[in-house]
Order: C-alpha cells, then structure tokens, then sequence
C-alpha cells in the first residue's frame, strides 16, 4: 500500500496522473469512480487517438485520389488517351516512379519510421566496422601527433536527434547562464528595469531567422582562423538567444516580486547584500524562474528546428529539409516521423523541467 | 512596578535622555503624500518606554498604529520628530530591535532552525557555530517546538510559524521586542497558548517590548502600561493606562483580580468614545 502512494505521488508530481488509473486496472482496484476515472483518462483519449489516425487516413486516401486523379487528366491532356491509361495502369500497380506526392498515409509513415530505425542500424554496424578498421592507424596517427581518422559517413535519424538534443542543451545552459544573472541584477534594480526595459521589449519578439543571421554574422568573422565547427555554435548561440527572453523577464519579475514580509525580515536582521540575494531573493523567485526556464527550454526547442533548417547545420531540422528537398518516394513519410518525434521529444522536455519545477518550488500549489 | 517619574536625566552625544529609557519618541511625526495633498497619520506623538517594560498599544483600525511600530522598527521613513533607543537616534532597520510581524514571515524554504539560525548567524557572527545552533535550538524549544527543528516553515501551521517567529525575534536579543498583532490572524485558543508563551519567555528574558493589538483582554493581560491612540488622522497618544498587577501573571489570577474589570471598562470606554 505504501508503495502505492509514492507511485501515485510520483506520478503525479510529473503530470503522469493517469498512469496511476492504469495501474489500478490492472490490480483490479476498480470502484465505481475508478471507473469513470478509467474511461476519462484511458478510454478516451485512446478513442480519440484511433480516430484522429482515422481521420488522417482518410484524408491522406482523399488528397492521393485528387493527385492521382490529377496526373492522369496531366497525361491525358498533354500526351492523349493512350498515355492516360499507361499512367492510371501505373499509379495502381503502386510503381515507385509515378506515384502521387502528397500526403503520406500513417500506414506509410509507420513503415518509413521502420525505415529509419534500421538504417540506423546499418550505419551504427557501419560506424563499429569503420572504427575496428581504423582502430590501429588512429592509434598510430595520435601518437605521432596528427588527428585521428573519423567516421565522415551520412548521420542516421537517431544520431539526428542526438545532435539536436545536444544544441537544444548548449542553448538552453547559454540562456540560464545569461538570463539568470541578469535577471537578477535588472529585478533587484527599478532603475536598471526601466532603463533596459526598452531592449528587452524589442528583442524579445524578434524572429529567429534574424537571430540567426545575427549570430551568423558576428561567428564567422570570430571562427575565422580556428577549424571549430561553427555550424554547431551559430546554432546553439542563436537558439540560446532566441529562448532566453522568457527566463530573464520571469526572473526580473521574481525577483521584483518577492514578498515584502521577508525582505523586511532581510532588513531586520541586517543581511548583506549578497546573503539577502542568496538566502531570501533567489530562494523566493525560484519558482519563477524555473516557470521562465520551461518557457524557455520549449521555446528553444521550437526554434531549435527552424534554425537548424536554415543554418544547414545538423540534426532533425536539417533533416527534416534534407528529406523535403530529396523528394524521394519516402520523404514526405519521414518527415512526418520527424514531426511527430519533435513533438514526443518537446513533450518530454516540458515534463522533465515540470518536474524539477516542483521539486524546487516551496509553495506546492503553484505548480501547474 | 517600573517607575516612570525617573527624571534624572543624563546627557550622551547632546541628546538628554533619562537612564531608564529604553525607547524614546519624541514629536513623532508621520506624513504620506497622496494625489490630493498630504495626509498626516501621526502628529506630536510622544511617549517613553522605560527598560524592562511591556507596553501594549491599544486603538482602532487605521490610526496608525502599525506605522508608529513600523517607523520604530526603521521600516518607515520619519517625517519628522526622532525616535531613539538608549538616547541614540535610530538610522534605519537593525537587529537591536527585532520584530514579530503580524503574518509569520519565515521562509517557507527554510526548516524552523533554519529560519531562527539566519537570524542568529547574523547577529552573533563570532560565535562558534555549535553554540549558535544550541542558541536557536534553546528558543524553539522555549516555544514548543522541539519536535519540529527540522519541519519546513511552509510545512507547519500558523500558529506554529509564529511560534518560530517568536523563538526568532527573542534568540537574537534585540534590546526591544516591536510586535506588530502577532496574534492576531490565529484562533482564540491559540492566541491563547501562544500568549502564554510569549509571556513565559518574555518573564525570563525581559526584553522591553511594545505590541500592537486589538485585543483588550491581551492588552491588559500582557502590559505594564497600555497606551490608547486616539482615532486618525492626526492620531496621538489619548491615554495611558497603567497595569498594576504583579509579576509573574498567570491568566486565571489576572481574571481573578479585582481591578480587572476596572481596566477593562476603562480601556473600553476610551475605544468606545
């Protein structure tokens, strides 16, 4: 039983509640609220995922008729009756080379993400291989003091996403360590907040692409000599710059906001400056800048795609446009799977940083 | 009972002040700017506070009270007058005057040591830190609560916070004690107990000690003196009324005791008129 309750409070300290209505039908601890608690939690937003794939399904088999439809009233126009047949006979044997492009199917975008985990397995037995061959001469070059050969071969889907996750971390930590300080600095100020407010207001809505640009400009004047990979560190600077805007108003905010009970207790007491900020201000605002750092962490995440897309550097992004410029069979399939990996990912990300959210908030109902 | 017609008087820093003032306000005066011209909360307010002394100020909401406590306390900027402790002029919030505010305050982050060390730590600064511990650990076991050292504040109940609050104001000895209504947002049955607390510590450490409240019966119960504040604008002192009952006092002898009611009525009447 007890071990119960901490599965239950676990669970619900990560947003997981409904873990908890699963568990208990399958112990068969059902009452009649349970009941209505399962179909709520479980049966419904199962049926509604069957019916959403429903939909997409059908959608998807109406968008191919309208473009098969459409390329064969193409060949029939331009290259007559004769043509038109070849084309329809064609699109019905399912031919690789004249099929519609659109939509893909979720039966197809099953299969390209079965695809993509075994061409990951490929190149990762690649990888294995390629590092058991060079092992010696790497070993041989490094100790005459020259680089070791690496593997240059093309990146799979799941090293796409690690590469991802990897700026998605460089940019997140780049904007803690910016925006909190200085959050900290502009809220215990009120003239520092109105004289920066200006700046803050003007940057904030700015568009990633011109943050990018921005960062592009001012990195590949700064990379020039050094063979560093830039690609990696325009990305992460611009999404850090992008996603931190949340984190410093919330912490700007947090910090002017603290109650005033226990800054007139600071007072009494006589703190100095610097225990006042560590033992009362951060430890009050906290729960807000952790609410700002989730903001962020999405944020970040979000345009981390964009600005990948556009930076040509790697990771889901660049795949993303990669497939969508390749053109193949199979690409519009993949980058649904790419779609809805970003979205599993984000949705992972919010759920860890909510939880450490309420780990470090003390005021256990704020949570959200 | 304390003497308040001590007129020796002694002069330090060209300040004169009598040796057994503790706390002196003298011409206080407290003006807050509004949109339709100055509105004067306290005007010509004086009043001496001899050492040892407990004092409860009594009178209606809004006359400024809390300003008066919260101006002592360095809180509040004086507008004019000047207020001093041992015949120095006060500059500003410090811990020879600690406060027991009407909502706990503690740091709901902190654990009930915790919130009572921070106090501590700054005041004592040259001790050894065991001994600071044993210091707060002394307190919250004065006020109840040695089974909950390790609670967090946000974790305890109200009336258990402001225990906390109080082993706080007491275990950095302040030379006065400025409470603001400690009591004043618990049950009745708690006030009680923490009344009697309060006391209990108050008896042994005697610290000088000025309380706000809305409470006759804890005016009386806890006070040498009760001073009556006349209803604002322009608020000053109405009246003073000394309490004549002897030391240690326990809740039922006070009830018990024939002036009692005299008090009572008195204290009434003023509030009533």
């Amino acid at each position: 039983m007890k071990q119960s309750i901490t599965l239950n409070r676990v669970t619900k300290f990560m947003g997981l509640g409904f873990l908890i209505t699963l568990k208990s039908l399958f112990t068969g601890e059902l009452d009649k609220e349970g009941f209505k608690n399962f179909l709520r939690k479980i049966v419904v937003p199962i049926a509604s995922i069957f019916l959403f794939i429903g939909l997409w399904h059908m959608g998807a088999k109406s968008l191919y008729n309208i473009e098969a439809e459409y390329k064969i009233e193409k060949a029939l126009t331009e290259q007559g009756q004769e043509a038109a047949e070849v084309m329809r006979a064609c699109i019905a044997s399912g031919d690789v080379s004249c099929q519609p492009n659109t939509l893909p199917s979720p039966a197809q975008v099953w299969e390209s993400y079965k695809t993509l985990l075994r061409d990951h397995q490929v190149i990762k037995a690649d990888k294995v291989a390629f590092a058991e061959k060079t092992a010696a001469l790497n070993a041989k070059r490094v100790a005459e003091g020259k680089d070791p050969i690496t593997y240059t071969g093309r990146p799979s889907f799941v090293d796409q996403i690690f590469t991802s996750l990897k700026t998605v971390f460089a940019g997140f930590l780049l904007a803690l360590v910016i925006a909190v300080p200085i959050g900290v600095i502009i809220g215990l100020s009120k003239t520092l907040r109105s004289s920066v407010n200006w700046l803050i207001q003007i940057f904030k809505p700015v568009s990633p692409v011109v943050w990018l640009l921005l960062v592009f400009m001012i990195v590949k004047t700064m990379t020039k000599d050094s063979n560093s990979d830039s690609a990696f560190i325009i990305s992460f600077i611009s999404v850090g710059l992008c996603s931190m805007w949340a984190t410093l108003v919330n912490t700007a905010m947090g910090v002017a906001s603290v109650d005033k009970d226990y800054i007139n207790v600071a007072k009494v007491l006589k703190l100095g400056p610097v225990q006042k900020v560590f033992k009362v201000i951060l430890p009050s605002s906290l729960p807000l800048i952790f609410t700002g750092l989730r903001i962020t962490l999405s944020v970040a995440w979000m345009v981390l795609i964009a600005i990948e897309l556009l930076a040509q550097s790697p990771g889901l992004g660049s795949f993303v446009w990669e497939e969508f410029q390749n053109g193949a069979i199979d690409s519009n399939s993949k980058i649904i799977v790419a779609m809805f990996v970003i979205g599993g990912i984000g949705f992972l990300l919010d759920r860890i940083m909510l939880t450490i959210q309420n780990t470090v908030s003390f005021n256990k109902t704020s949570g959200i | 009972m304390i003497d308040t017609t001590h007129n020796e008087l002694v002069t330090e820093n060209g300040i004169a002040f009598s040796e057994n003032v503790m706390l002196d306000l003298k011409h206080l005066k407290k003006v807050y700017p509004t949109p339709k011209g100055d509105y004067t909360v306290l005007e010509d307010l004086n009043l001496q506070i001899m050492k040892e002394e407990f004092v409860t100020i009594i009178g209606h909401s809004g006359c400024g009270k809390t300003t008066m406590l919260s101006m002592i306390a360095g809180l509040n900027e004086i507008s004019g007058g000047n207020i001093s402790v041992l015949g120095h002029h006060i500059k500003g919030p410090g811990p020879d005057r600690g406060v027991i505010f009407q909502a706990p305050s503690l740091m709901p982050w902190m654990t009930a040591l915790q919130n009572v060390m921070l106090g501590v730590n700054q005041v004592f600064p040259h001790v050894a830190k065991s001994q600071r511990t044993d210091i707060a650990k002394y307190y919250l076991q004065k006020v109840g609560l040695e089974e909950a050292f390790h609670k967090k504040a946000s974790d305890l109940s109200q009336g258990m916070q402001q225990r906390v609050g109080i082993a706080r104001a007491f275990a950095i000895k302040p030379k006065v004690l400025l409470l603001d209504e400690p009591f004043g947002m618990l049950d009745s049955l708690t006030r009680g107990e923490l009344q009697d607390i309060l006391i209990e510590i108050w008896n042994k450490e005697k610290i000088t000690a000025v309380m706000i409240t809305h409470d006759v019966d804890e005016a009386i119960f806890l006070a040498d003196r009760v001073v009556m504040m006349t209803s604002g604008p322009k608020a000053k002192i109405g009246d003073i009324l000394d309490i004549d009952f002897e030391r240690p006092r326990t809740r039922k002898s006070v009830l018990e005791h024939d002036d009692y009611y005299t008090y009572r009525k008195h204290l009434i009447d003023f509030l009533e008129h």
